[in-house]
Formats: C-alpha cells, sequence, structure tokens
C-alpha cells in the first residue's frame, strides 16, 4: 500500500519535471514573441485611449476622442455629429472587397483543387507543387506582376491596341475592380490548399452510389461533394478572408489613392495623418474584426468534429 | 455504337467545366509570372513592348548602389532572423512535442501561432509605436529593431516543420541510446539531433524565404536608409517602372524558387 503511492508520486514529480521541461524549452521562442508580436498589441490599446501628440505619438491623457473618431465626425463650425462617411465607407469598401476576393477564389479554387484531387496520385505533387511555388513567393513581386498586366501601357491594354480593337487603353488600374483581381490572384492559393486537404479524403463510393441511385451531375456536386468538403471551404475562406480583410500593399499598389482599403487608412493616421491615436483605434477595430471571424471558424470546426462523432 | 464511342466514358470523378477552369486557373496563376521574368530580359525601357534580348536590366540592377546596399541588407537580415528563430523554434518544438497533453499547451500554441493570426499591419503598427518608444528612451539606432521583428514573425514558420517531424520520429533509437548508458545529453546530441536534422533545415528555410519576402511590417519598423529588397521595391513602383524592377523580382523570384523547391526535397516522405 505504502510502496504503491510512492511509486505514483514518482510518477507525479516525473510528470511534473516534463512539464517543467516544456515551458523552460519554450521560454525563449514565447518570451521574444510576447516582445515583438502579442505584447505590443497591447500598447496598440493603450495608445487608442490617449490624446495624438501634434506631429505623431502621443500624449498621456485618457480621450475616447480616437474610437468616436473612429465612427462619427464633429462638424467644425457648428460642432454637430454625423457619421464618419469615410472612415465607414472604407470599413465597408474593406469587408465587401475581402468577401467578394473570397468568393472569387472559391470559384476558381474550387474546381482546382477537385481538378488536383482527382488526378493519378503520382501526378498530384506536381500539381500541387504548381500551386504551392506563387504562394512561397513575395506577395509584392506577384501584386507587381498584376500591375503590369493590367495597367494603361500593360499587356492587356497594348494587346487590345495593337489587334485595333480600342484606340484609348482601358482603365483598369486605380480601382477596386483592380484591387480585387489582385487579391484574387495573391491569395489563390491559400483556397485551394485547404481544399484539396479536404476533398484528397473525399470517399468516391459515396459518389457512385449517388450516380446508381440516379442522382444528377449537379446533385452530387451539391449533396455529397459540397457537404463532405465543408470543412475545407470554410478554412479556405477564413484564410482568405482574414489576411485580404487586413491588406496594405495590393490595395496600395492597385489601388492607389483614392481607393483605400483599411489597412492604408491605419497607414495613413501614422504617416500624413500624424493621428496616432486614431490609427490605434482603426487597428483594433480591424483586429477585432479577425477575432470574431476566428472564432466563428473555431466553432465551425468544433461543431464539424462534435458531429463526426 | 459509333455514335458512343466519340464519347468520353463515363466517369463518376468527372465534373464538367472543372477540369478547364482548373487549367484556366493555372494559366492565369503563371502567366503574368512569367511575363514579369520575360519582360525582364528586355532591350527597351518599357515593359510592354518586347525590343529585343538584353540583360541590359540585370546589369544596372547590379551597378545600383542603392540595390546593392537594399540586397545586403535583407539577406543579412533575412540569414540572422531565420537563425534565431529556428534555434527557438527547435527548442519550442523539442518542450511541445512527445509530451502528455498539461494545462497550458493549447496556450502556447496559440502564442506560437499568434503571428498568422493578426493582421500584418496591425502588428506592423504595434511595433512602430513600441520601437518609437524604446528608440527614444535608449537612443539605440540599427538593425536589431528589424532583427526582433523578424525573428518574432518567423518562429511559427520555422517551429511548423520542425514540429512535424519530431511527431514523426521513431522513439525507439533514441530509447536504445538511453539503454546503452548515453546520457540525455548524448542521447540528443548524438540521435534525436541528426534524425531532426531535415526539419531543422526546412524550418530555416521556410523562415529565410519570408523573412526575405516581407514588406508591411519592415516598411514599418525600418529606420530611415534601412531599405530592404521589398521595400525598396515598393518605392519604386511610384515612379516611372523600368524594366529593372523586373529584373530584381526576377532575382528574388528564383531565390525563393530554389529554396522552396530544396524544402519540398527535403520534406517530402520517402515513398
Amino acid at each position: 500500500m505504502l510502496t504503491e503511492t510512492a511509486g505514483s508520486g514518482r510518477v507525479e514529480a516525473e510528470e511534473r519535471r516534463k512539464v517543467r521541461r516544456s515551458w523552460l524549452l519554450s521560454a525563449p521562442a514565447l518570451t521574444v514573441l510576447f516582445m515583438a508580436a502579442s505584447g505590443p498589441l497591447l500598447i496598440v490599446l493603450v495608445y487608442s485611449f490617449l490624446e495624438p501628440a501634434e506631429y505623431g505619438g502621443v500624449v498621456w491623457k485618457f480621450s475616447d476622442e480616437a474610437w468616436f473618431k473612429v465612427v462619427f465626425q464633429r462638424d467644425i463650425f457648428d460642432g454637430t455629429l454625423s457619421f464618419a462617411d469615410a472612415h465607414l465607407m472604407i470599413l465597408w469598401r474593406s469587408v465587401r472587397i475581402a468577401f467578394l476576393t473570397t468568393l472569387t477564389t472559391l470559384a476558381f479554387g474550387f474546381p482546382t483543387a477537385y481538378f488536383i484531387a482527382t488526378r493519378p496520385a503520382s501526378d498530384r505533387n506536381i500539381w500541387l507543387f504548381l500551386i504551392t511555388i506563387p504562394f512561397w513567393t513575395n506577395l509584392l513581386i506577384r501584386t507587381f506582376a498584376i500591375l503590369e498586366v493590367i495597367r494603361n501601357e500593360g499587356i492587356i491594354n497594348t494587346g487590345l491596341k495593337l489587334a485595333g480593337i480600342i484606340d484609348q487603353p482601358i482603365q483598369m488600374l486605380y480601382s477596386d475592380f483592380a484591387i480585387m483581381v489582385g487579391m484574387t490572384y495573391v491569395y489563390l492559393p491559400l483556397m485551394v490548399l485547404p481544399l484539396y486537404a479536404s476533398m484528397e479524403r473525399l470517399d468516391f463510393r459515396l459518389v457512385e452510389a449517388a450516380y446508381d441511385l440516379y442522382a444528377s451531375r449537379l446533385a452530387v456536386l451539391r449533396r455529397i461533394i459540397v457537404p463532405l468538403v465543408k470543412p475545407g471551404i470554410v478554412a479556405g475562406s477564413i484564410l482568405v478572408f482574414v489576411p485580404a480583410l487586413g491588406a496594405y500593399v495590393t490595395p496600395r499598389v492597385l489601388g492607389g489613392g483614392k481607393n483605400m482599403m483599411l489597412g492604408n487608412l491605419i497607414e495613413l493616421q501614422f504617416g500624413a495623418g500624424r493621428n496616432w491615436s486614431l490609427g490605434a483605434a482603426l487597428s483594433i477595430t480591424l483586429l477585432a474584426i479577425v477575432m470574431i471571424v476566428l472564432l466563428f471558424y473555431v466553432r465551425a470546426v468544433q461543431r464539424a468534429s462534435e458531429a463526426r462523432q | 455504337m459509333a455514335l458512343f464511342g466519340q464519347r468520353r466514358p463515363f466517369s463518376i470523378r468527372r465534373l464538367p467545366g472543372f477540369t478547364m477552369i482548373a487549367i484556366t486557373c493555372f494559366v492565369l496563376l503563371y502567366t503574368p509570372i512569367v511575363t514579369l521574368v520575360v519582360y525582364s530580359f528586355n532591350a527597351g525601357k518599357y515593359i510592354a513592348i518586347w525590343e529585343g534580348f538584353s540583360l541590359q536590366w540585370y546589369v544596372a540592377a547590379w551597378n545600383n548602389a542603392a540595390v546593392q546596399d537594399a540586397t545586403i541588407r535583407s539577406l543579412v537580415l533575412a540569414a540572422l532572423a531565420s537563425l534565431f528563430a529556428t534555434t527557438l523554434a527547435t527548442m519550442a518544438a523539442l518542450g511541445t512535442t512527445r509530451v502528455k497533453p498539461f494545462r497550458g499547451l493549447t496556450a502556447i500554441y496559440a502564442m506560437i501561432n499568434q503571428p498568422l493570426m493578426v493582421p500584418e499591419i496591425v502588428t506592423a503598427v504595434a511595433l512602430l509605436i513600441l520601437f518609437a518608444v524604446i528608440k527614444v528612451a535608449t537612443g539605440v539606432q540599427g538593425l536589431y529593431y528589424l532583427v526582433a521583428a523578424h525573428t518574432a514573425f518567423c518562429i511559427p514558420f520555422a517551429y511548423l516543420p520542425i514540429r512535424a517531424r519530431l511527431e514523426g520520429m521513431d522513439l525507439t533509437l533514441e530509447t536504445a541510446a538511453a539503454d546503452l548508458y548515453a546520457t540525455p545529453w548524448q542521447t540528443f546530441r548524438r540521435v534525436t539531433l541528426p534524425l531532426l536534422f531535415p526539419g531543422i533545415l526546412a524550418g530555416a528555410m521556410l523562415a529565410f524565404v519570408i523573412s526575405l519576402d516581407d514588406v508591411v511590417i519592415t516598411e514599418f519598423v525600418k529606420s530611415a536608409g534601412q531599405e530592404t529588397l521589398p521595400t525598396y521595391m515598393l518605392g519604386q513602383l511610384r515612379r516611372v517602372i523600368t524594366p529593372e524592377i523586373n529584373a530584381i523580382s526576377t532575382a528574388l523570384l528564383a531565390i525563393s524558387i530554389i529554396v522552396v523547391s530544396l524544402f519540398f526535397v527535403i520534406t517530402r516522405k520517402p515513398s
């Protein structure tokens, strides 16, 4: 009896030692991440409640003006309140562009992932590699590549001019359309990879069974394939939506000064706008939206795994 | 019979139109990149009019002092960040795998993956504020800030392949070493580390590429005169674009593609 408790005590001590070892080994990485990734987010939160200093930076005085300004604006002459149209419009544009980008990447990505998943096993890695290469190459370079294709002196316009179809170049650059084309292009691999991961595991006997029961192709797609690869659709959509919402480089290069997204508005506050508090408040707003979306995703995954059990 | 013979045999895997969309997708994915590379060899100074083959833009970029400066800074930064991130990630991976789940393990995972979840612009702004405060308080300037920032966001990329390798590793060799009276350190140094090495190398390569490609965080953290290749290019895009940018892009693309291809070779499961 006595030896048994002593034995379990030793096992417990061993477990505790292992846990301590885990923490010790992780500590340096966690420290760096806290100092240069998570911790600074707290400072942003603090800054959003301070008064902006005249030439950038903040004055250490509590103020909720920045948060107020995210949504409202005060008329300089009579002090009446109205919604801050510029901010709300940019917020709305960011959400809309990110959403549309998610839809277009899904429209292109779904058939592409399905195509890869139905290749012979030996060919799949090559197709997958072709999708992954752009994913690991510089986002700025890929955006620049799109810029060269759609600008006024770009490939499309020059080609159409040489063919005699148009006299004047079609203005595509510096518009929401350009941002959407660019973002669909740069984020497409983020949609294809998770979709492929779930399609690879698709049990085609179920598809065969559906055909045997006289289901049409559309019915098979809608009732069998889509429900089975839903986790991939959700994961891909999140992976595209989140970076698209916070995009900075693509709207800056393809959207020009007028077609800002949230990322560019934030940058403006830290640059020419010189309102760090407002910039901080807008950053927290963006972070909050992203966290809500991620939370929704975690819930969806949990529900899916519960349903499977 | 002949009529049916000409039709493609019914396959349960085929969905009409999907193959065409997929092929279109691949073509669209590569056309802009190929165009960019092709026009880097253009003899003329316009990007859309082909005037013959020439390497002049590569020569121009090579001789451009600003490009040289930015290239060296980019490479030094990527090497340092990848070295630090991989070391820290290896330790963290050793700490978080092959251990019974304990309270706090999920928190460690979340913390390590945090840079993947927070929008880059938010991290960039946060670091801008933090480093501005530190710079004013200490007066320290230099590349340290960029190295710290890059190390942090490279950690999750280095961590993932190392952890994957550790999880797939067989415990028997280490147990055998311990049975043969190897000390824990000897076991680690002579057995675990060599087995883990492909994972570490893969992690270091991903970290290197990720650091080399970063624009947003670098753009916000850098001091005046600390351009990296991507931030230099971002600045140039506002001016008249010559094929010199294509040449620089092509060189960067080549580095990324080589490193990533090596990564695939290293991490490929032996079949």
